[in-house]
């Protein structure tokens, strides 16, 4: 998606000097304020987010199927039981996994390949700049289907370098490369700033004193700028991987998500509105939130990523 | 490390750049040239087409399938983009500039709903939505579009604020301006960039969304380009819409293509405006 960055040097830092000292009244006045110029923001995030979530909590819970309402029932946590027990739901889940991991490992070292060009290259700096915020700007559907053109027989340029006869989008491996393909295409320029923000906090004095030291390029890049970029590529890292874990546009396009292509984003869409469910659709949107919190809690817990309204530069991002 | 700069090396910079430059737009060439291609040659397989024609083009502007998406998507990108910059601007000036409780648990749940699954909330939206009539309807997706914009627009602006000298308004103040003259002046001007730049994001955004325009829509009253395309059929049963799909795909680019040449520097600054000073 989208990406921001943004610097919560610090949130709780005391407010600009004005009503430090005039306490009451003045701080009274500040949050009256305060509250007024946020509750806006407020009331739409919550009315659009916790309170839709929690409807599908108890949607999850109910026996519902859009082609016969009247038979609305309590089933308590069985759909969750149905799907978990469901080879459907670990098949699109490892698929899912599978997208994730590789496609942000690969973005990952080409983002740091594209922040170090864009950082050092010595000319042409604002042309390669502009060119790849067309990836991270351009609509994942039409990307989409640019990519299935291009490896749909006959029709396409890549797909005519295989052999004759084979379509890779009709078989789950070579389709799913070319989701993870679509995937790193569209997203490596949103980790590639994020990176390049971090690379610039890399004194260049350090560099050359380790030079002067006789530690070549790769000692370089291994022992002092990669550690010094740890918290930009931990944060880049982090919203990546929660970006990736909801792949739905590409495959959408591309597969359908059929001959097991499918992500679990996809299977929650198609039991909604392929097979009108929202009993068992609610329950995979809920098993989907949840595995999305459980990803974000184990990168800030084991990582140390930086954890959301914490100091560190919070990123903010999307495809 | 100030290398000096040999023909060899500006050789492998010039070669790493068209590297870049190629791997980021063969994907948007091939789109386009498949949308200048005729019916009779878009199987054909070449990157550019043999014979050039318009016929896509005409062919999608002629249906309203194509121009009401057209519509309705900038329309919708439009307003969602308003409100979402006005709301947020709102919300940033108070997270940059006061003090009050709360301000952490603001951030913090704004950067939740930056990373909080889409999916996750297509079925109840899509059955309250049926339910108070705001399904298939503009407002129906510019909710959704305002809230998932949300964080971006206040990231990006909190950020550009806090940069902002606002002691400025008070030396204004102090030589004699009106407190409106001060802050259309000064804080105006200086706030600009950052409100023009979280306006362009969050109009990316929006104009991107698919899983929203596909789930929330069911006819050409609301939905937008991106649902249209994947919704759209050959003229016959035996036509592939390919080329119909690209030319809609390259209209629905150029606008993109627009906002990155001309604010190129606003949008970096926006991905990457505190990253720096972490």
């Amino acid at each position: 998606m989208t990406a921001t960055e943004a610097p919560q040097r610090s949130a709780d830092r005391p407010a600009p000097d004005t009503g430090a000292r005039r306490r009451s009244e003045g701080a009274r006045a500040e949050r009256r304020l305060a509250a007024m110029l946020c509750a806006p923001a407020v009331i739409v995030m919550v009315a659009v987010t916790a309170y839709p979530i929690g409807y599908a909590v108890w949607l999850s819970l109910l026996r519902y199927d859009l082609r016969f309402p009247d038979e609305k029932q309590f089933v308590g946590l069985g759909n969750y039981a149905a799907v978990l027990t469901d080879q459907y739901w670990w098949s699109a889940f490892l698929v899912t996994m599978a997208i994730t991991v590789i496609s942000v490992a690969i973005e990952l070292a080409l983002g740091l390949a594209l922040a170090l060009i864009m950082h050092r290259t010595i000319f042409g700096r604002g042309t390669v700049r502009t060119v790849v915020l067309i990836p991270y700007g351009i609509v994942t559907v039409a990307a989409a289907f640019s990519w299935q053109y291009a490896w749909t027989p006959d029709t396409g340029y890549l797909a005519n370098l295989l052999p004759e006869g084979t379509a890779p989008l009709t078989e789950q491996l070579p389709a799913l490369a070319i989701v993870v393909l679509a995937e790193v295409w569209k997203t490596t320029p949103f980790m590639a700033p994020l990176l390049l923000a971090g690379l610039a906090l890399v004194p260049d004095d350090l560099l050359k004193a380790a030079q002067v030291d006789g530690a070549g390029p790769w000692q370089r890049l291994t022992r002092i700028i990669l550690p010094m970029m740890k918290p930009a590529i931990l944060v880049a890292l982090l919203f990546r991987t929660l970006d990736a874990f909801r792949v739905f546009d590409n495959i959408y396009v591309l597969t359908r998500g059929n001959n097991g292509t499918g992500s679990v984003s996809i299977l929650g869409y198609n039991n909604l509105f392929g097979a009108f469910n929202l009993g068992i659709g609610s329950a995979i949107s809920i098993l989907i939130f949840i595995s999305v919190a459980l990803i974000a809690f184990l990168f800030i817990k084991l990582f140390g990523a930086a954890a959301p309204g914490s100091d560190v530069g919070a990123a903010e991002g999307r495809r | 490390m100030a290398v000096v700069d040999t023909p060899s090396r500006k050789a492998g910079w010039s070669l790493l750049n068209i590297v870049v430059i190629v791997y980021a737009l063969v994907p948007v060439l091939w789109i386009t040239s498949l949308s200048f291609k005729t019916t009779e040659t878009v199987t054909d397989g070449n990157f550019v087409p043999r014979v050039w024609t318009l016929d896509n083009y005409g062919g999608i502007f002629a249906t309203s399938e194509f121009t009401r998406a057209l519509i309705n998507s900038i329309g919708i990108a439009l307003i969602a983009t308003t409100l979402a910059v006005v709301i947020g601007t709102m919300a940033a000036y108070a997270i940059a500039r006061l003090s009050f409780p709360g301000k952490k648990v603001l951030v913090g749940v704004s950067l939740l709903i930056a990373m909080f699954p889409q999916i996750s909330l297509v079925s109840p939206l899509f059955e309250i939505e049926r339910a108070i009539g705001l399904f298939d309807t503009w407002p129906g997706l510019i909710l959704p579009y305002i809230t998932f914009s949300l964080p971006l627009a206040i990231y990006t602006l909190s950020a550009f604020f806090r940069e902002i000298p606002w002691e400025l308004e008070k030396a204004a103040k102090m030589d004699g301006a009106t407190p409106a003259q001060a802050f259309r002046s000064v804080i105006v001007p200086l706030a600009a960039p950052g409100v023009v730049t979280s306006a362009i994001l969050v109009f990316i955004f929006c104009w991107n969304d698919f899983l929203f325009a596909i789930s929330l829509t069911s006819t050409e009253a609301s939905r937008t380009v991106p649902a249209a395309i994947a919704n759209f059929t050959g003229s016959s049963q035996f036509e592939e819409p390919t080329g119909s799909i690209a030319a809609a795909a390259v209209v629905i680019t150029i606008p993109i293509i627009l906002f990155v040449l001309f604010f190129q520097r606003r949008i970096v600054a926006g991905l990457t405006s505190g990253a720096v000073k972490g």
